[in-house]
């Protein structure tokens, strides 16, 4: 055994130098949050919870193209398609995600030529049931009812790097 | 032949080619839009621009400049064309720049969307972006008819629609008015079209304007699977593909074969396919007290077997309708000669055609691409526009290739066939005292064609105009080394392959009229009807016990006393012999809805409930028992030869015509089968062909 190792040991430098260390973090202003009564920061870009989106006038924007459910990696998406019985656009007439499925890669929403699927900021969407998780158009509009302030400031916030 | 380097290789092509036929050989790709292998060349769409050495110094459109037209170089070099020059690039990203100054760019809600050549050679040929900041023009929608949805913005004048419905289709309906920047394609007067092949117009269009009605928006064309198979709506026998997404077919589409549909289908083959959902029958049922009980398959297998256990062979018969596949039509043959049954007829519309005058007395022996070798037509009894649309655009072909010279004669009800035709009467007369100058033509012609339709041949003295035409044949030379000229048209895709199993009744046995005959006295106890519905089933006696297999409910549904449950065409393997007698095997492509089966297996599972068990258990194991028993099955794709001897049999016959004139043997295009009748687009269609194609756009 070398001198200076024997030095350290004795004179207790790892263990000094780590209750040095422990009393920065002692002081130091607290990382952890008291969740779910404060949140931390999310990124315009975070890919949560999706929804679907209207336009301001009321009309959905979903044009049902399928772009998402062909790019769909987990092909969590199911769409089914016809013409509008009142005016005889292309409208969908089931939109389905299948939430346990989806790996949220955001790539609907890059998909997506009218910004109608995307993934929102919510991440607080637990559900006790598998059922809950197969979201349908209902629940999906919905979503982006409850959610548009919020997804409009993202995509907002996101649109200079683009 | 004349010598051309193209890209570098020398060829050796016909000077009669175009400089993209001759690229196209040289294995050079040219995009395209207004060009089309089976329409006349317009030449406006200028995407196929080809740099020529020895030819004018730009680019030239390819479809339109001829091999012949090019001068070889100074020393006699042949001439060089150049198909991927700096030159050729720039052309093309500036065509497809004006290309896409009107275009609108609405792909995602284009139902072309993912099969439009205007998106591929975008993405192949184009730039990335457009320098043109103008509003782009707006153009209003056409109505076109029930079938055809049109969204004219889209459109980029190629003009191959117009094209198709006056060359291929013969209506002059479509056309393209006004100049520049106020081109429009329109139908003129916003009438439905009046075309069977007006669906054809939806494959050729390069862009979206033209598209499906009923296939609006309902499905992409990645999430299609798509299987080859053969059509049954007409005895043509077209090649189809039938798209299907989850169980429901989603399309049917032509496929290419040059010896039967070219790439056309008609409308009924095309947008069928709604009528494969509705009216289906999913499970067996039994009728009790006048109403149908839905039950299961073992207790509908017993009720027959109790009903049939107690009958004498010779009080029972069944037949066989107009979309049996050959292999279903075996299994009944077996499972009738196991029960002893003679009355079996596979002729529900009770044609005078009888395989005991050979195979040549009943098939389309010119053949359909041989129309296009026949210099003179004489058609008796026959409308191969409402009965074989493909094949009346081939004829029409054959009318316009021979400069509008080509003779057409026609015997039977005044018919619209979109080509000149001299009519030469409406009654049988008209065929027993030939018009002499026909006649003359007939004689003169080195490859006449007559064509036999099931409008004389299902009349009751069908067999003695049978006769007649086969010696009109024989007597103008349509019978000769090397051209068979005596043509049967049929109607129906199961008929000459019932013929060719020999689904007559047997020695004893009862036809479809004997057998409504005896069941109306009362001598017939159990009737099997094989997806039989147009034979009349409403004039069955009370005391039949009819057993019905099939896919839809429909005129032989109502009537049955037991309904076992079968699938269509597009939900079972099955064999189909055209008119010609070409042997054609169709695929599944979904699965029968709910219980019902493929048939072959309904009779296969019928035939051991009744104790006479047939001796397959599987598709395979029946092919083989058929293909023994009939080898000329197995010979997919092929026709089998026939003996023209038979001809001269069948003029021989002779026998005694009736003065009545020709009736129409289609009454509606539209409706002719269970399948056509369950389909709302068929009965769109239908209506608006009753009202004379009246009604406009609101």
């Amino acid at each position: 055994m070398k001198l200076s190792q024997v030095a350290k040991s004795f004179l207790l430098k790892e263990f000094v130098s780590g209750f040095f260390l422990a009393m920065r973090y002692f002081f130091k202003a607290k990382p952890t949050i008291n969740y779910p009564f404060e949140k931390g920061a999310l990124s315009p870009r975070f890919r949560g919870e999706h929804a679907l989106r209207r336009y301001p006038s009321g009309e959905e924007r979903c044009i049902a193209c399928k772009l998402c459910e062909a790019i769909c990696p987990a092909q969590a998406i199911t769409i089914e398609a016809g013409p509008r019985g009142n005016d005889g656009t292309r409208r969908t007439t089931r939109y389905d995600i299948d939430m346990v499925k989806c790996i949220y890669c955001g790539f609907c929403q890059e998909a997506c030529p009218v910004d109608a699927i995307v993934e929102g900021p919510n991440f607080e969407f637990a559900t006790e049931t598998r059922e809950e998780l197969y979201f349908s158009k209902e629940r999906l509009l919905a979503n982006g009812d409850r959610w548009e302030r919020e997804i409009a400031r993202n995509i907002a916030a996101d649109a200079p790097y683009r | 032949m004349a010598k051309l380097i193209v890209d570098g290789i020398e060829i050796d092509v016909a000077p009669e080619l175009t400089l993209l036929q001759a690229c196209e050989a040289a294995g050079a790709e040219i995009p395209r839009f207004c060009y089309h292998e089976r329409l006349s060349v317009a030449g406006n769409c200028r995407m196929c621009l080809v740099e020529v050495k020895g030819g004018p110094p730009k680019p030239t459109a390819s479809c339109g400049m001829n091999v012949r037209d090019l001068r070889p170089g100074p020393n006699g070099e042949p001439p060089v064309v150049l198909t991927n020059s700096p030159m050729v690039k720039k052309a093309r990203e500036g065509v497809m720049e004006f290309l896409l100054i009107n275009h609108p760019l609405d792909c995602p809600i284009c139902d072309q969307g993912g099969e439009c050549d205007l998106q591929d050679q975008a993405m192949a040929y184009g730039v990335s972006g457009s320098r043109f900041i103008e509003n782009k023009r707006a153009v209003e929608d056409k109505y076109l008819g029930p079938l055809i949805k049109t969204s004219m913005n889209r459109c980029i004048h190629c003009t191959r629609c117009v094209r198709f419905t006056t060359e291929v289709a013969g209506i002059a309906e479509m056309g393209l008015i006004s100049r520049g920047e106020d081109a429009e394609i329109t139908s003129y007067l916003e009438k439905a079209l009046s075309s069977e092949l007006q669906g054809n117009v939806i494959d050729l269009c390069p862009v979206g304007a033209l598209t499906s009605k009923p296939y609006a928006f309902h499905a992409r064309p990645w999430e299609l699977s798509k299987t080859e198979s053969i059509d049954v709506m007409d005895a043509v026998g077209s090649a189809i593909r039938v798209d299907v997404r989850g169980r429901e077919v989603m399309r049917v589409l032509p496929r290419l074969n040059e010896s039967v549909n070219e790439e056309w289908i008609s409308d009924k083959t095309r947008f069928i396919w709604d009528g494969l959902r509705t009216q289906r029958l999913d499970r067996p049922y039994v009728k009790a007290d006048g109403r149908f009980r839905a039950t299961s398959w073992g207790d509908a297998f017993a009720t027959i077997a109790t009903r049939v256990t107690s009958t004498a062979p010779e009080r029972m018969g069944a037949i066989v309708g107009d979309l049996a596949s050959v292999e279903e039509m075996f299994a009944l043959r077996e499972l009738m000669a196991a029960l002893g049954v003679a009355s079996v007829d596979g002729r529900q519309d009770g044609t005078a055609l009888h395989p005991k005058f050979g195979r040549a007395s009943y098939v389309f022996n010119a053949t359909i691409a041989g129309i296009e070798e026949a210099d003179a037509i004489l058609m008796i009894g026959a409308d191969p526009r409402r009965e074989a649309s493909v094949m009346n655009a081939r004829i029409r072909k054959r009318w316009r290739a021979s400069g509008g010279k080509l003779p057409v004669f026609t015997i039977g009800a005044p018919v619209d066939l979109t080509y000149p035709h001299v009519h030469l009467g409406s009654d049988p007369a008209a065929l027993q005292h030939l018009d002499a100058g026909a006649l003359d033509v007939l004689n003169a012609a080195q490859k006449p064609l007559i064509v036999v339709g099931q409008g004389a041949l299902v009349r009751h003295d069908g067999l003695a105009l049978l006769s007649l035409a086969a010696k009109l044949a024989t007597e103008v030379g349509a019978v000769t080394e090397g051209w068979n000229g005596f043509s049967v048209l049929h109607t129906a895709a199961s008929r000459v392959g019932a013929l060719d199993l020999g689904l007559v009744p047997g020695e004893g046995g009862r036809d479809v009229a004997g057998m409504i005959d005896a069941s109306a006295k009362g001598e017939l106890d159990v009737l099997f009807l094989l997806g039989a519905d147009e034979f009349g089933a409403q004039h069955l006696g009370p005391n039949t016990f009819v057993v019905y297999i099939g896919s839809h409910g429909d005129t032989g549904a109502h009537r049955a006393d037991v309904i076992l449950p079968g699938a269509t065409y597009a939900e079972k393997s099955g064999t189909y012999v055209n008119t010609e007698g070409r042997v054609q095997l169709g695929n599944r492509a979904a699965f029968p809805p709910g219980e019902a089966r493929e048939d072959w297996a309904v009779l296969r599972a019928l035939s051991e409930a009744l104790g006479r068990k047939l001796p397959f258990d599987s598709l395979a194991q029946l092919r083989a028992k058929l293909y023994s028993a009939h080898p000329e099955f197995a010979a997919i794709d092929t026709i089998p030869a026939a003996d023209p001897q038979a001809i001269n049999t069948l003029a021989t016959l002779g026998g005694i015509v009736r003065p009545e004139p020709f009736v129409p043997l289609i009454a509606d295009f539209y409706l002719t089968n269970p399948i056509a009748r369950a389909s709302k687009v068929m009965a769109e269609c239908s209506a608006l062909a009753r009202s004379g194609h009246s009604i406009a756009a609101e």
